[in-house]
């Protein structure tokens, strides 16, 4: 580790917090349905958009109405990329001829991008036409964007609303945010990432002769409008196979920076809009006090671990840490970071390739997967995340005191407990019992690019990725088949919407009780206190769930590596 | 609920349309007037034919040339389509080698090139970079020690002086932005342009 390491760690860093107050006023105000300094230009789209789709923005919606309306989009959503992905061989902006893609591997790709997660069994380049691109997935990195924040702030009007019966217009919701906060700033972001280097045409794939006479087939496309909400709509679903590492999809460190900034932007101002909304912005940094802590800590463990590099390499006399399947323009600091934030966050977006981390940096990615990606999170969904985990906290915290616990004036009872306690359980089914599925059969054995313990890492990153709708992958897994495609897409499905409907069920049923002002008994939740148990709860609930699959992947990994080991 | 079918259909195609075609084309169209170059691959030409692009790393295997980092990017087999061959520096299917910090073939590979660079170029230590494959398989750059690692081959080859070269390799570097951001960095395309640039003159 290096002192210009930890100079660039600090400043990423200080930018997020910096955003999070504009950010989270500027938000504050579109989802209340106040006027911003765009409404001159957005409203009339805005309002044509609702008189064509048969819209009342003013008649709000049940918890339930609510929920149907958002998974009737995404059956809409699933329908249109499984389509055209299918079909692209005969639809147009298709320069390099790329054929209609499989039926398991289209399924397996519609399901990762209406789930926010965007994992790669595809290969952007030698898979996807432009039109796949544009129409199939840079619209949908928007929708499922906007779907995850109308959600959170659906639970926020729960927390906010007294004795009401409706938590807000899902289509009004998912309007706004798309139009309001994230075509804005992606019409800047691309035009940024353009001047830093990434293509943007729709022109053919190029030949050119290199200097010692070799041919190169140079793959360009439309990438900057698509990285853009990649980034900021922690989507993460790359252009091309090496996704964040490319240089297009990433041309120099200022890109890179901007990048982490983008992916962490959104979701870290959702706890300021929540501290707005519920009228303490301290209750929202409180929040984001304990997304902080965990974050750092897991940075330092990457860095430390990245910059010592493997034994194997030491023992060959290589100094500078480990960088296989890292880029020289990022560098051990820049590629650690990014691989923390980008798991922190649901992105999944990668400029290193995880696979070849060090076992102990690798392995906490994995557990910022396994905690639910609650660590600012996805947008939207970090925010409905980690407050599935602050009911459960104050639940604890009421049972010690005894009595019942309350959060920003609503009590926490019994069924919001439960709701809470079977989204946070879901999970650990999916991705532990689906890798002891993977790790037994042998055809999907037969994937594993790595042995010894790495494999079965790789099996167990595969589904928590894709379970957290995260979508960065230890990518030597070769997940292109149909046990993975099949296997993968449910936990996907699982992960997405069996956390949703839960947080739904949680909104609809705290709008309807009434708001009570904070008494001498109220467990104050601003505090240094508040913050400890909340972590503790995250630690303890995760730990319990996943250390031992991580005691047989990257800590034996580790042991073994020490023992210089080699499979 | 039955009525929200047709939002369901309506501002999903409306919301499409907007953020999957007309974004995309308004960007593809603003970005081919501001920044032309940098939208069409950041190409570069030499006596009318693209030579490559400055922001992708091309293999180099002559002694005259410096040469970036392995590349474990692969291609289909001609003879078996199910299968891949190395292909090194293939900028149209991006990735790394994902082997993990315990394979053996890891291990194995960058044993062997360190014994070939270090029989190279013994006084020197072997920069880590040289050894190890990049994430693309299209890494552009490689850091400023290992282009002074490969100065007294190239010379060599050359027959130009070792200090002419180094310079050269001085000219080519890049810092940090604003002293801070990013690494030490070394374009290979642009130094082996700039050698042979110099050999003309």
């Amino acid at each position: 580790m290096t002192v210009i390491g930890w100079i660039q760690i600090i400043l990423f860093c200080a930018i997020v917090i910096a955003l999070v107050k504009p950010l989270g006023w500027y938000m504050t105000r579109v989802f209340n349905g106040e006027r911003t300094f765009l409404s001159p230009v957005l409203r009339p789209l805005e309002r044509g958009i609702y008189r064509v789709g048969g819209v009342d923005e003013r008649r709000e919606q049940h918890w339930l109405t609510y929920t149907v309306a958002m998974l009737l989009f995404h059956v809409g959503g699933f329908a249109l990329i499984y389509g055209l992905m299918r079909l692209q061989a005969v639809l147009p902006f298709n320069p390099a001829g790329e054929t209609a893609v499989a039926e398991d591997l289209s399924f397996n790709t519609a399901i990762s991008f209406i789930t926010n997660t965007n994992w790669q069994n595809y290969g952007g380049e030698s898979t996807l036409s432009y039109l796949v691109q544009m129409l199939g997935l840079t619209h949908q990195n928007f929708l499922s964007a906007a779907t995850g924040i109308a959600l959170a702030m659906a639970l926020i009007r729960g927390f906010t609303r007294s004795s009401m019966r409706t938590v807000g217009n899902f289509w009004v919701d998912v309007t706004r945010c798309t139009l309001y906060v994230l075509l804005p700033i992606c019409i800047v972001y691309a035009l940024f990432l353009v001047w830093q280097g990434m293509p943007q045409t729709l022109g053919a794939y190029v030949d050119a002769t290199t200097l010692e006479g070799g041919k190169q087939t140079i793959a360009l496309g439309p990438v900057a409008s698509q990285v853009a909400i990649k980034m900021l709509g922690t989507n993460g679903g790359g252009f091309f196979n090496a996704n964040a590492a490319h240089p297009f999809e990433n041309p120099t460190a200022l890109s890179n920076l901007v990048q982490m900034i983008s992916i962490f932007a959104l979701g870290a101002a959702m706890t300021n809009v929540f501290g707005r909304m519920v009228g303490n912005e301290r209750q929202g940094w409180a929040i984001f006090a304990v997304m902080g802590i965990l974050f750092v800590a897991g940075v330092t463990v990457t860095y430390w671990a990245e910059a010592n590099g493997t034994s194997a390499l030491q023992a060959l006399g290589l100094t500078g840490g480990n960088m296989e399947g890292k880029e020289v323009r990022f560098g051990i600091v820049a590629s650690s970071l990014f691989a923390v934030v980008t798991t922190a966050a649901s992105c999944g977006a990668v400029n290193a390739m995880h696979d070849s981390f060090t076992a102990l940096g690798g392995m906490i990615p994995l557990i910022n997967m396994q905690l639910g990606e609650v660590i600012i999170g996805g947008v939207g969904a970090g925010l409905y995340g980690m407050l599935l985990f602050v009911v459960l906290a104050i639940f604890v915290a009421g049972l010690m005191v005894g009595r019942t616990p309350e959060y920003v004036g609503k009590k926490i009872e019994a069924r919001e407990v439960k709701m809470a306690m079977l989204a946070i359980l879901v999970l650990p089914l999916m991705y532990l019992g689906w890798t002891a599925v993977g790790v037994v059969l042998p055809s999907a054995v037969a994937s594993m690019a790595n042995a010894g313990p790495h494999g079965f890492t790789e099996v167990l990153y595969a589904y928590t990725s894709g379970t957290g709708n995260n979508g960065s992958a230890f990518a030597g897994l070769t997940g292109n088949t149909l046990f993975y495609n099949l296997t993968l897409a449910m936990a996907m499905f699982v992960g997405r919407f069996f956390m949703i409907v839960p947080a739904m069920a949680i909104a609809g049923s705290l709008v309807e009780k009434k708001s009570i002002p904070a008494s001498a008994g109220t467990f104050p939740t601003t505090g240094g206190l508040f913050v400890g148990l909340v972590i503790g709860v995250i630690l303890i609930i995760g730990g319990l769930t996943f250390f031992p699959a991580l005691a047989l992947g990257p800590i034996v990994e580790h042991l073994a590596m020490n023992a210089n080991t080699l499979f | 609920m039955l009525k929200e079918i047709r939002p369901a259909i309506l501002v999903l195609v409306l919301l499409t349309a907007i953020t999957g075609l007309a974004y995309p084309l308004a960007m593809t169209a603003i970005a081919g007037v501001i920044f032309p170059k940098q939208a069409q691959g950041s190409l570069i030409e030499k006596d009318g034919t693209v030579i490559g692009s400055a922001l992708i790393g091309q293999e180099f295997k002559e002694d005259k040339y410096f040469h970036g980092r392995p590349s474990a990017t692969v291609a289909p087999d001609p003879n078996d389509s199910s299968k891949t061959v190395p292909a090194p520096y293939n900028a149209a299917n991006s990735g790394g080698s994902n082997l993990g910090p315990t394979s053996k073939a890891l291990n194995d590979r960058v044993k062997e090139d360190v014994e070939k660079l270090k029989a190279e170029n013994p006084s020197a230590g072997v920069p880590v970079d040289l050894v190890t494959t990049s994430a693309s398989g299209l890494d552009p750059d490689i850091t400023p020690d290992a282009a002074l690692f490969q100065v007294p081959r190239v010379a060599k080859a050359r027959s130009m002086a070792e200090d002419a070269v180094r310079e050269l390799v001085t000219q080519n570097t890049q810092g940090r932005l604003a002293g801070v951001i990013g690494e030490p960095r070394v374009n290979v395309l642009a130094l082996n342009l700039a050698l042979d640039a110099a050999k003309a003159k």
